[in-house]
């Protein structure tokens, strides 16, 4: 038999377990649905008290371009949801310094407050982790 | 660590991203369309070279052969098939798939 | 060791299935287990029981049925992004369960490895 939930589902077994997740993101948005259905997962994993970090590397940076005005192409804007992760206790963003200055960028284009990290720090923090998921 | 590429690297910059981030000592392993990568003369072959001075490389040889591509690869890069990809990834934490 | 899959793209349009099918089965051969593989993104696609693939051609559906059946594997699939994409109870093949993402995370936490097959 097949159930439907769609509620948050505890961890019942490794109670106590805290992982260090990283979420990578290198996409841009609204081209495709890998930022959108990212960030929720990233949401549903608050719930888990785990060691959250969210990392925007390429082209991933442009999800926290600020002004993102998506009336034209009757899709939803899901950029203020990044300011919700830290109610979220979801507060360690990365960005790597080479993806914005790429793509001619800075923080203070950026949505929410983020570390910028050189790929030599970024590399590091990667191999910190338990679990790297990428979408 | 183990980084997974799955995109040749004519089609992506997946690749080239990887390969800046890849920390010396770790394993990249190329799946799927990225076996191109690995293939004598092609255009990316000095790069490939180089990463695996510093990288463990491999190719996942179902892909290379499905490929037409099986006696291509060049010295340097480990031809694995899927009991080895399961090997590789129980041997190193974290695992990263480049999507 | 105990492996979690996450699944991220439907079935022939990437290879992305047909890569976490052939190291699932590997993985089960040498011995290890499945925690769990997870659909997402489009991924769901590979539970809906409605697909006809070409007889001369793998079924990618079944295959996973088949799977589970014979190994006891937990096939779950996020229930936003199968809504979305409109998969539900009444076209979903045998052996898959439509659940939360949380079943992702707890397969993060839970198994040894989690390796994501994606485009």
């Amino acid at each position: 038999m097949s159930n439907v939930t769609g509620e948050v589902e505890q961890d019942t077994s490794g109670a106590g377990v805290v992982k260090k997740f990283m979420f990578v993101n290198r996409k841009a948005p609204y081209g495709t649905v890998y930022a959108l259905e990212g960030l929720e997962v990233v949401l549903i994993s608050a719930a888990f008290d785990q060691d959250v970090s969210l990392v925007f590397l390429d082209d991933g940076v442009y999800d926290l371009v600020k002004g993102q005005n998506t009336k034209g192409i009757e899709v939803k804007n899901f950029s203020p949801t990044y300011r919700a992760l830290e109610g979220y206790d979801i507060e360690k963003l990365y960005v790597e310094r080479e993806s914005l200055a790429a793509r001619g960028l800075s923080q203070d284009n950026l949505i929410v407050p983020v570390e910028v990290l050189s790929a030599a720090e970024l590399s590091e923090l990667m191999g910190q982790q338990d679990v790297v998921i990428s979408f | 660590m183990l980084h997974i590429v799955n995109k040749s690297p004519f089609q992506t910059t997946t690749l080239e991203s990887c390969l800046r981030i890849a920390r010396p000592g770790s394993a990249l392993l190329l799946i799927e369309d990225a076996v191109y990568a690995v293939a004598k003369g092609n255009a990316v072959e000095a790069r490939v070279r180089q990463a695996a001075e510093t990288l463990e490389v491999y190719a996942l040889a179902p892909d290379l052969e499905a490929r037409g591509m099986k006696d291509a690869a060049i010295d340097g890069v480990r031809l694995i098939d899927y009991e080895g990809f399961v090997d590789l990834v129980a041997a190193h934490e974290p695992v990263q798939s480049w999507l | 060791m105990k492996f979690g899959l996450l699944v991220s793209e439907g079935p022939y349009t990437h290879q992305a299935p047909d890569t976490a099918y052939q190291f699932a089965k590997a993985a089960l051969a040498k011995g290890h287990s499945i925690q769990r593989v997870f659909f997402y993104h489009d991924g769901v696609n590979n539970s809906t029981k409605l697909t006809e693939p070409p007889q001369d051609d793998r079924h990618i559906v079944n295959r996973w049925s088949k799977l589970a059946e014979e190994h006891g594997i937990d096939l779950v699939v996020c229930v936003a992004a199968a809504l979305r994409r409109g998969i539900c109870d009444e076209n979903l093949a045998k052996g898959f369960r439509i659940s939360g993402l949380g079943q992702l995370v707890e397969a993060g936490i839970q198994a040894d490895r989690l390796v994501v097959f994606g485009d």
